[in-house]
């Protein structure tokens, strides 16, 4: 084989996930009573980049051979936190937006700490702390209320140069700034090999243990930015129990649309962002075919299993059913 | 030889695990420029002894210097600053990343913070090239490298370190005898070069070739230190074992009746990997099979038992003509046939499940009633297995995890004995395994086939092939290149086949180079 097909074999998932994602984006702009301009765009991106942050915050975890079920809960509580400090003078934003994104990465290296220290299992350890971040937000913001600094929202939820979505822009800064410098670092493959196989990366010596409790606490920050960016678009904090979980668990379908391996190990924070907008795009898909808002969630239920299924073409050409199992 | 005393010295190590005793007052003391091996059956406390060297476990007494000065390590990590790299038995690899990063993978180059990636593909390739293995992808992922190939990137990846100390625990078990004449000529550069290495290995001819000096331990304790060559093979096993030690193969019992085959292959082929292989197995007898490592011998087996898909050309049981399509189908009634895998811990064996549930496992067809299963038939049937292969587990109801390999190993072979197979299939069941138990399977496998089943037996050591096998294939490139029977099974004539060059007979003209 040559240099390039193990590249190419080594980005195969995020690929795949770019392609469905191109294909459906395709289809709903096609079938768009705007069709493809700017605005349609805007929409679109300032919708995907949500779950986009919370599913690449998923993939930090994933990628340890966890599973971080509190994301979505790390996600509303700094949606509430943020609602509260994120106003006020250029200052007291700057400050309000530090605070949101430490609460974040504090939530993150909890659950860090107990997976990695108290030894529990990821699945467990965070439906517990979820349900303790979910406790706070509520504190917060029993009812929907608050404010944000609408300068700052209105700039990174519009358009720059009147046509690029400020938000895909911020999307990819965080991509640049936090995931490839994250996955490219020692802790990084660290995590990468604690997941694939802990004994053997134990046995060799690495960082295990920072690597992983990076990878969590990274996980938080970036699931902060997601909540900073809802309170953004919706200009107010919102504790509802029913959103927060959605996005936990859409966020997982993400991950796996974007080629992560739920076995840890293998795959990339950036096949998720694609998998999150792909995801985005099937809800908007049955919109622009005008379903009935009833048949929709049945609908997407289909296209997710179809778009799954797309990975698991490859198991019909295994010659030797034990690969079956790897 | 003598520079300066010992580079690296242990002494007065004790270890317990629990209420066993791993290690008692155990000392080792090796030195720059030498190759030290290290024997003594499993369970004799080697692995403890390296594992306390290399910062994996913490000895409970005693203690070490390196360079006369004392030293504790906490960690692998700790143990690799000091400069001591390990080739473990069990590998070290981590399956889905590439070699390259595998090999730089304890101190990775960086640069502003983050892997280089380029210097990291030079330390690799250089590496790779200073194991002898340059043919080796540093892109490829290891989860897609033969077993043998993967031992090679583990050399690698320690040399990867500039050790001072490299250790090798069975570090050749899995490889063939081409990748293991490539290693020792590594290995002695290495010690050419300086470097102080201690070896492990089972096989005694390799040991006479490399070593140096050696020390023998049983029970945990060391028996004797002593400078290569002045004790005969004889005398060091019997130290070892701390019993005599007679021929390990049972006699074979000479020319077979021909009657007809239990299992034959007509044209056998499998995508690139298997090329009409032709070939029939009778009652009574036991086949080998040889070659290099990854010349489809694993493919093969796995074909037979239904593992494959796509296969083309004829499978025979009892002369007619059948298609397996799963183990499942493989070992049912009339087929009967028996798979005992290269892999234990993956494929053999449920590591934290019971030694009990271990061995009913493939039989629970034949030991419920009505969907439950049959505790007293079960127990019975255990217990009449745990007799049958003499299997030292404390407790039955003790996770199959917690016994050394070659009682694991046993246990995986009882699990399908239970069948009563007819059509038995080993793929290197011996590997890493103590010269007592390998001597208790040698028997075994003798003693099943007089009782008339029909056995195919892959192994890597040659000498396992000369002594059990009344004939052997050995394939080469997916096809079987020769089939020797009787006496012209020969470690020359087996050696010759593998490397599908002509054997220096008589009859046959050497090609001209």
């Amino acid at each position: 084989m040559k240099d390039w097909e193990y590249r190419l074999a080594e980005h195969r998932g995020t690929l795949t996930a770019l392609a469905i994602f191109v294909v459906m984006f395709i289809i709903y702009t096609a079938n768009h009573p705007a069709g493809f301009t700017a605005n349609v765009i805007q929409t679109a991106a300032n919708k995907g980049v949500l779950l986009a942050f919370v599913a690449m915050a998923q993939t930090m975890v994933v990628i340890t051979a966890g599973i971080d079920l509190s994301v979505g809960m790390i996600f509303l509580l700094t949606n509430c936190l943020a609602s509260w400090l994120v106003v006020g003078s250029p200052l007291e934003t700057a400050f309000g937006v530090l605070v949101v994104l430490a609460v974040g990465a504090l939530c993150g290296a909890t659950n860090g700490a107990i997976v990695i220290y108290g030894r529990l299992q990821p699945i467990v350890a965070t439906i517990a702390t979820g349900a303790v971040y979910f406790g706070i937000a509520l504190l917060l913001r029993p009812f929907p209320g608050g404010s944000v600094n609408e300068h700052l929202a209105d700039a990174l939820t519009g358009r720059i140069f009147a046509v690029v979505p400020a938000s895909l822009v911020a999307l990819a800064a965080v991509v640049l700034l936090i995931w490839v410098p994250f996955s490219r670092s020692v802790y990084g493959r660290a995590a990468y090999a604690a997941g694939s196989s802990e004994t053997s990366a134990y046995m060799s010596g690495m960082p295990i243990r920072r690597g992983k409790l990076l990878a969590y606490t990274l996980s938080g920050l970036v699931a902060a930015l997601g909540g900073l960016f809802l309170t953004f678009f919706t200009y107010t904090g919102d504790a509802a129990f029913a959103s927060g979980n959605a996005y936990t668990l859409f966020s997982i379908a993400a991950v796996v649309l974007g080629g992560v391996s739920l076995f840890g190990g293998k795959g990339s924070a950036i096949g998720a962002v694609f998998g999150a907008l792909a995801f985005r795009t099937i809800g908007d898909l049955l919109f622009v075919f005008d379903l009935d808002p009833l048949w929709q969630p049945l609908f997407q239920g289909l296209i997710l299993l179809a778009a799954i299924s797309l990975g698991a073409l490859a198991l019909f050409r295994v010659r030797n059913r034990l690969e079956w199992f790897l | 030889m003598e520079n300066g005393g010992p580079l690296f010295r242990m002494e007065g190590i004790s270890k317990r695990y629990g209420g066993v005793r791993a290690l008692e007052n155990a000392g080792l003391s090796v030195r720059a420029g030498a190759i030290h091996a290290v024997l003594g059956e499993n369970g004799a406390g080697k692995s403890t002894l390296i594992k306390i060297m290399a910062g994996v476990v913490a000895a409970d007494e005693g203690q070490m210097t390196l360079d006369a000065q004392p030293v504790k390590f906490a960690s692998p990590a700790a143990a690799n600053a000091a400069g001591i790299a390990c080739v473990f038995q069990e590998l070290s690899l981590i399956p889905e990343l590439s070699v390259a990063d595998n090999i730089v993978i304890s101190n990775p180059p960086t640069r502003f913070g983050m892997i280089d990636r380029k210097a990291q593909r030079r330390i690799a390739e250089e590496a790779l090239a200073r194991a002898g293995a340059a043919d080796i992808h540093p892109l490829a992922l290891v989860k897609d490298l033969p077993l043998s190939r993967k031992q090679i990137v583990e050399i690698a990846k320690a040399l990867a370190r500039k050790p001072r100390i490299l250790i090798l625990d069975e570090a050749t078990s899995a490889l063939t005898a081409a990748d293991v004449s490539k290693v020792f000529a590594v290995l002695k550069r290495l010690r050419a070069e300086g470097l102080a290495l201690v070896y492990i290995s089972h096989r005694m001819n390799e040991i006479a070739e490399l070593a140096d000096d050696c020390t023998v331990f049983r029970n945990g304790s060391k028996v004797a230190s002593y400078a290569a060559g002045t004790r005969s093979d004889a005398e060091v096993i019997e130290m070892m074992i701390g019993r005599e030690y007679h021929s390990v193969y049972p006699p074979k019992p000479g020319r077979l009746a021909q009657i007809a085959p239990v299992l034959e292959t007509r044209n056998l082929s499998w995508a690139d990997r298997l090329h009409d292989i032709s070939f029939s197995l009778r009652s009574g007898e036991i086949v080998g099979l040889g070659g290099l490592d990854g010349q489809g011998q694993r493919d093969l087996l796995l074909a037979l038992f239904g593992v494959l898909r796509g296969l083309r050309g004829t499978v025979l049981v009892d002369g007619s003509p059948i298609s397996i399509g799963s183990p499942a189908q493989a070992r049912r009634h009339g087929i009967g046939m028996a798979l005992i895998p290269e892999d234990r811990k993956t494929e053999g064996l449920m590591q934290p499940m019971t030694v009990r549930d271990n061995l009913s496992l493939a039989s629970l067809d034949r030991l419920t009633r009505g969907g439950i299963i049959d505790r007293a038939k079960e127990e019975s049937a255990i217990n009449q297995m745990m007799t049958l292969l003499a299997i030292k587990a404390g407790n039955i109801d003790a996770p199959v995890g917690a016994l050394s390999g070659g009682n694991q190993q046993k246990v995986v072979i009882a699990k399908w004995l239970m069948r009563q197979p007819r059509i038995i299939l080993l793929n290197d069941p011996t590997r890493g395994i103590d010269v007592g138990t390998k001597q208790e399977i040698y028997l075994l496998l003798r003693r099943l086939a007089d009782e008339g089943a029909a056995i195919l037996f892959y192994s890597t050591d040659y000498a396992e092939l000369i002594g059990c096998c009344d004939r052997v294939l050995v394939l080469y490139d997916g096809t079987v290149k020769r089939e020797l029977a009787g006496a012209e099974i020969t470690e020359r004539a087996l050696i010759a086949s593998a490397l599908n060059i002509p054997s220096a007979e008589p009859t046959q003209r050497e090609p001209a180079q």
